[in-house]
C-alpha cells in the first residue's frame, strides 16, 4: 500500500507537467469504453434495429403494398434510417451526461476533439450495424426489385449518409443532451440538418432500387455528399469543445 | 453611460427607415412597369425577394455574431446574434407568406415544391424554429449562450448549403423573374434595388428596437435589485439572453464583506500553512 | 512555490455569485478544508480548482499554472473526488479504472495496486450498478488517485464510507497521504482534526480563513446558523 503514497514529491510543482495522452489513444480509449458499454446494455443497436424492421411492416400496411421499387423504396428507406439513427443518436452521451463521464474526460490531459471523433465513430458503428439488419430486411419484406446488382452503388451511398449522420448527430447529440428537454431537442435539431442528406442520399438509391433504367449512383450527388461530410465533420471539429467546458 | 449608446441613432434610423419604405412602395406600385405574364402579381416580386435576401443574410449575420460570442465570451455578442436571429425569423415567416401567395397567384397552388427559395425557406425556418426552444431548455445562462452560438454558426452555415443542396434538387427552374436580377429592366431594377434597401434599414431598425428595449429592461431589473435587495426581481426562466450593460454596478459587488472577527487571530489571509 | 494562489476568485450563476472574491494560498503538503451550509460554493470552488469550470473574475494559479488560460497544464495534475463517482455504473471497477489509466496514460499495474489498497479486488469484475454506494465512493478514491495528482480535491469524501472503509482509504486520500489537498466537509471535527487552514464560506463568500489551530469548533457551526 505504501507504494501508493506520493512518489516524487520532490520536484517542484512548476517543472512539472502531466504526460499528455496522444489523440489516437484518447480516441481509442473512449471508443472502447463506449462499444464496452454497448456490449454490455445492448440499449442502442438492438433498438435501432429493431425499430426499422417494425418500421417497414408498419410502411407494408400503410401504403398497403406487397412491394414498392424506385422513388417510393428509396424514400422508404431513408425515412426509417433516420428515424431509427436519431433512436441512437439521443442515447448517444445520456450514460455521459449522467453518470458524470463528461467531468471524468474533461479532468484528463487530452486533447478535447478525441470525445467528437471517438463518439462520431462509435455512432457510425452503430449505424453500420443498423444498415446490416435493415437493408436484407428491407428487401426481403418491400423491395421489388433484388438488391443484388445495385450493392456497391447501395454500399457506397449508405457509407457517406452515414459519415454526415454521423457527425450531426454527434454534435447534436452532445448539445440536447445537456438540456432538460433532451428526447425532444434532438430530433428537432437534427432532422433539418439531415435533409440535404435525405436529398442525396435518396436521389441515389432511387435509380438502384428501380426495375428499369437501373443505373449506379450519380456521381453529382455522391459527390455534395461528401462536401456535405466534409463541411459539417470541419464545423463540428471547430465547435465541439464550446459544447464540453463550462 | 453606457445605456445612451444603445438608443443613439434610434429616431434617426426610423425617420430613414419611413422614408426608405415609403420611396418603395411608392416606385413599386407607380414606378415600376407592369410585368408582360404576371401583371400586377408580378409586384410582389418588389417585397418577397428582398425579405428573402434579407431573412438569410440576418441569419448568417447571427452565425457571425455567435463566432465574435464563442471568441470573446462576451455576452453582447449573444444578445446581438439572439435578436438578428429572432427578427431573421420572423423575416423568414414573411418571406414563406409572400412566396405562398406569390405561388397561389402564379399556378393555383399554395405551396409548390419546385420553387427552391420557398423550399429552402421552409427547411432553415424548421431549424431556427428550435433555436428558441434550444435556449429556453438550458437553465445555467452562461451554458445557454454558448450552446445558442454553436448552433447559430452550425446553422448558419447550414444556411447556403441547404440552398445549394435544394436547388440542386429541383429539376426544373420555375419562370420567375427572381434570382436572376442582373438581366432586369432598368425601371424593375430601380425599384428591385430601393426596395432591399428599405427591407435591410427594417431589419436593422427592428434589431436596434429590440436590442435597445432588452437593455433597458436588464438595466431596469438591476436596478430594482438594487433597491430591493437581492431576492427581488430575480429573472424567471427565459430564452432571451440577458446580458447586463458593462457600465452597470453589479448588484451587490464594490461592498467587500468584513471578515468575521474572530479571523484577526494572529493570521494574515491566506498566508497560513 | 504555492500550490494555490487565488485572489478575488468570482464565479456567477446567471446574475447570482456562486462565488465572490475568495481569496487563499496554500503551500504544498498542507490541507485546506472548507467549510459551509450547501450552496455556500463548496463544490463551485473545487471544480474551478479542477479547471471544470471557469474563473469569471479574479486570479487563480493551480500549481503554477493560471487559470482559465493554462489550464490544459493542471489537468492530469489534479484528483477530484467530487459527489458523483465519475465512473460508468454498467461497466465493472476494472473497467472503469482502465478507461481513465488509459486517458491518463497509467499503466495496467497501477490498477490491481489501487484495487488491493482500497480492497475491491475480489468485485472488480463487477459492474458498478450491482455495488454498493460506499464500495463505488472506494472504487472512486482509486479513480482520483490513480494518476498520482499533485493536488487532491475531495467534495466530503468520507459521505458514503464507514469508518473501516475511511480508514482503508485514508493513505491515499487522508492526511497520512501528505499530498496538498482542498477538501469541502460538514464535519467540524473531523474536518478540524485534518485540516492546516480553515476556509469558511456563506453564499458564495469567505466568511472565515485561518489556521486550525486558531479555529474553534463553534465558529464553524456558527457558519451553518
Amino acid at each position: 500500500m505504501s507504494a501508493t503514497v506520493g512518489k516524487d514529491a520532490a520536484a517542484p510543482p512548476a517543472q512539472r507537467m502531466a504526460k499528455r495522452v496522444g489523440l489516437g489513444r484518447t480516441v481509442g480509449a473512449v471508443m472502447r469504453k463506449e462499444l464496452l458499454v454497448e456490449l454490455r446494455t445492448l440499449e442502442s443497436v438492438p433498438a435501432m434495429s429493431l425499430f426499422a424492421v417494425t418500421t417497414f411492416v408498419i410502411f407494408h400496411f400503410a401504403l398497403n403494398r406487397g412491394s414498392v421499387e424506385g422513388d417510393l423504396a428509396s424514400g422508404i428507406l431513408w425515412v426509417t434510417l433516420l428515424f431509427a439513427a436519431i433512436l441512437g443518436v439521443n442515447r448517444l452521451f445520456v450514460a455521459d451526461a449522467e453518470e458524470g463521464g463528461f467531468d471524468g474526460f474533461l479532468l484528463a490531459p487530452v486533447d478535447r476533439s478525441a470525445m467528437l471523433i471517438a463518439k462520431g465513430l462509435t455512432l457510425l458503428v452503430y449505424l453500420l450495424a443498423l444498415e446490416i439488419v435493415a437493408v436484407p430486411a428491407f428487401s426481403l419484406l418491400l423491395l421489388g426489385p433484388s438488391v443484388g446488382p445495385a450493392l456497391g452503388g447501395l454500399v457506397a451511398t449508405l457509407l457517406l449518409a452515414d459519415v454526415g449522420i454521423a457527425v450531426i448527430g454527434t454534435m447534436v447529440a452532445a448539445m440536447a443532451v445537456r438540456t432538460r428537454a433532451r428526447d425532444l431537442l434532438g430530433p428537432l435539431l437534427s432532422l433539418p440538418l439531415f435533409v440535404p442528406i435525405v436529398i442525396g442520399a435518396a436521389r441515389c438509391t432511387a435509380p438502384l432500387l428501380a426495375y428499369a433504367h437501373r443505373t449506379g449512383p450519380s456521381g453529382r450527388w455522391l459527390a455534395t455528399l461528401g462536401v456535405y461530410d466534409l463541411v459539417f465533420g470541419l464545423i463540428a471539429y471547430a465547435l465541439f469543445d464550446f459544447l464540453l467546458e463550462d | 453611460m453606457a445605456s445612451r449608446s444603445y438608443g443613439k441613432g434610434l429616431r434617426a434610423l426610423s425617420i430613414t427607415t419611413v422614408l426608405a419604405m415609403t420611396a418603395a412602395l411608392a416606385l413599386t406600385f407607380f414606378y415600376a412597369p407592369l410585368e408582360a405574364e404576371q401583371g400586377f402579381l408580378q409586384k410582389i416580386f418588389y417585397v418577397h425577394v428582398p425579405l428573402a435576401i434579407v431573412a438569410l443574410c440576418g441569419f448568417v449575420l447571427g452565425g457571425l455574431f455567435a463566432i465574435q460570442h464563442l471568441r470573446t465570451r462576451d455576452p453582447r455578442w449573444d444578445m446581438r446574434s439572439y435578436v438578428a436571429i429572432h427578427m431573421a425569423l420572423i423575416f423568414g415567416l414573411a418571406t414563406l407568406i409572400t412566396g405562398a401567395i406569390w405561388a397561389k397567384g402564379s399556378w393555383g397552388h399554395w405551396w409548390v415544391w419546385n420553387e427552391p427559395t420557398l423550399v429552402s425557406f421552409l427547411i432553415v425556418f424548421l431549424l431556427y424554429a428550435t433555436y428558441q426552444p434550444l435556449r429556453f431548455a438550458i437553465e445555467d445562462p452562461e451554458r445557454q449562450a454558448r450552446y445558442a452560438s454553436v448552433f447559430a454558426v452550425t446553422a448558419g452555415a447550414f444556411v447556403p448549403l441547404n440552398f445549394i443542396a435544394v436547388r440542386m434538387s429541383t429539376a426544373f427552374v420555375h419562370p420567375r423573374v427572381l434570382g436572376s436580377t442582373s438581366n432586369l429592366p432598368g425601371p424593375m431594377r430601380l425599384t428591385f434595388l430601393i426596395s432591399l434597401a428599405a427591407i435591410a434599414l427594417l431589419y436593422a431598425t427592428l434589431c436596434k428596437y429590440e436590442l435597445t428595449a432588452k437593455h433597458t429592461r436588464a438595466q431596469v431589473r438591476a436596478l430594482r435589485r438594487r433597491l430591493a435587495g437581492e431576492t427581488a426581481g430575480t429573472r424567471g426562466r427565459s430564452a432571451a439572453p440577458s446580458a447586463l450593460p458593462e457600465g452597470a454596478q453589479r448588484p451587490g459587488s464594490g461592498q467587500p464583506e468584513t471578515l468575521a472577527p474572530s479571523f484577526g487571530a494572529g493570521s494574515a489571509p491566506g498566508t497560513v500553512g | 512555490m504555492p500550490v494555490l494562489e487565488v485572489e478575488g476568485l468570482t464565479r456567477r450563476y446567471g446574475e447570482r455569485d456562486a462565488l465572490s472574491e475568495v481569496c487563499l494560498t496554500l503551500a504544498e503538503g498542507r490541507t485546506l478544508v472548507v467549510f459551509g451550509p450547501n450552496g455556500a460554493g463548496k463544490t463551485t470552488l473545487l471544480r474551478v480548482l479542477a479547471t471544470l469550470l471557469r474563473p469569471h473574475a479574479g486570479s487563480v494559479r493551480v500549481l503554477g499554472s493560471g487559470l482559465p488560460d493554462e489550464a490544459w497544464a493542471v489537468r492530469g495534475r489534479v484528483g477530484l473526488l467530487a459527489h458523483e463517482p465519475l465512473l460508468y455504473r454498467e461497466l465493472t471497477a476494472a473497467q472503469n479504472l482502465r478507461y481513465h489509466a488509459r486517458l491518463h496514460g497509467v499503466g495496467e499495474e497501477r490498477i490491481a495496486e489501487l484495487l488491493d489498497a482500497v480492497a475491491m479486488s475480489r468485485r472488480a469484475d463487477e459492474p458498478l450498478r450491482t455495488l454498493s454506494r460506499g464500495m463505488v465512493q472506494r472504487i472512486a478514491v482509486a479513480r482520483a488517485v490513480l494518476h498520482d495528482p499533485e493536488l487532491l480535491l475531495l467534495d466530503e469524501p468520507y459521505a458514503n464510507l464507514d469508518p473501516a472503509a475511511i480508514e482503508l482509504v485514508s493513505p491515499l486520500i487522508g492526511p497520512a497521504s501528505r499530498r496538498t489537498r482542498v477538501v469541502a466537509s460538514h464535519d467540524p471535527g473531523r474536518g478540524l482534526a485534518e485540516a492546516d487552514v480553515v476556509l469558511g464560506l456563506r453564499a458564495g463568500r469567505p466568511a472565515l480563513l485561518a489556521a486550525a489551530t486558531s479555529v474553534a469548533p463553534a465558529e464553524i457551526t456558527e457558519l451553518y446558523r
